[in-house]
């Protein structure tokens, strides 16, 4: 099946695309067939910078349990961390 | 019948007259033949679907598949191209309408042309195939498991996804549909209610779904691909090409 559902989030970040390290300003979350990965589904993460056309993305598919302890690990890792330590606006 | 043929990257008018990219691939021999418009699916303008408009002139038919992405993502990798689509809502349903009816139009002018029109498509390519079907005039158009043809799609869809029943008395051809009865969109019970709305309509229909097959059965490069079900599907639509085109 196809879901056809994208959940879509504003963000503030870098990741390395094909064309090198981009800004990143959009995420894309959606349950749907991967390119890749060899299963029917998987969960996939589209990071982009839209205005710096389709190739500005990094895009991972992930199983669901390797999407959710992922999403675990980020919230851990931060709360490990200083509070704001990695807060937008932040500069050494 | 020689297997021969030709496959290049051409630019077609499609909706509103605007330049887009398509994959055409033709028979060298001369012999009048028809004409088919693959639809990809949504994952794009990718090399499978390149693969399906070849077969398709290995069998005699000059095949085009338009790039439903060029406008969005000129240039781009499909799955870029498709991820860019997918972010901004999918492809609206009249322009598919009008880059299926520039892909007829495009086949029909070539030469050995005998002006017979086919549309397949999969997956949300076989939603856009009946779509075409019901907007156009076709000779023969092939729905291999499309989504929401009948049923209303979950909460969160992008609106160009809406169901289509309502456009089946306007359907302008024989319909060939093939469906794996493990899918859940389409469902068989929604693929049984498109069927018997065509039987009240008295539209020529011939519907098959196959047991251990779901979605997709026809993608040699995924795990959902089920050899039984894809031979004997790819044998039938051979069949009803060669009927109708």
């Amino acid at each position: 099946m196809c879901t056809y559902q994208t959940h879509k989030i504003k963000i503030s970040g870098s990741g390395k695309a094909k064309m090198g390290w981009i800004s990143l300003k959009e995420a894309a979350v959606y349950v749907d067939h991967p390119v890749h990965l060899q299963q029917d589904h998987s969960v996939n993460i589209d990071f982009a910078d839209p205005a710096r056309g389709p190739s500005a993305r990094v895009a991972v598919e992930l199983t669901e349990e390797a999407a959710l302890a992922l999403a675990d690990a980020i919230h851990e890792a931060i709360a490990a961390a200083p509070p704001g330590l990695a807060a937008a606006g932040t500069r050494p | 019948m020689s297997d021969a043929l030709r496959a290049e990257t051409v630019t077609i008018k499609g909706h509103d007259d605007d330049e887009i990219e398509a994959y055409l691939a033709r028979p060298l021999g001369d012999e009048p033949r028809g004409g088919v418009v693959v639809i990809h699916h949504m994952p794009g303008y990718d090399a499978a679907t390149k693969e399906m408009v070849r077969r398709f002139a290995a069998h005699g038919y000059a095949a085009l598949c338009p790039n439903l992405y060029s406008r969005e993502a000129p240039g781009a990798d499909p799955d870029d191209a498709a991820a860019t689509v997918r972010a901004a809502g999918g492809v609206p349903d009249e322009r598919l309408v009008g880059d299926v009816d520039g892909a007829a139009r495009y086949l029909n002018s070539l030469e050995g042309a005998n002006g017979k029109i086919g549309v397949i498509g999969h997956c949300s390519g076989g939603r856009q195939t009946f779509l075409s079907a019901c907007s156009l005039q076709i000779d023969a158009a092939v729905d291999c498991y499309g989504a929401f043809v009948v049923g209303d799609p979950p909460a969160g869809m992008p609106p160009t996804m809406k169901p289509i029943l309502g456009l089946a008395p306007q359907l302008s051809c024989p319909l060939l549909g093939l469906f794996g009865a493990e899918d859940k969109f389409p469902s068989p019970a929604e693929t049984a209610k498109l069927s018997e709305e065509l039987d009240r309509l008295g539209k020529e229909h011939e519907f098959h779904t196959y047991e251990n097959a779901g979605h997709a059965f026809f993608a040699v490069d995924r795990p959902s691909y089920r050899v039984e079900a894809a031979v004997d599907g790819w044998g039938k639509i051979f069949d009803f090409f060669g009927r109708y085109l």
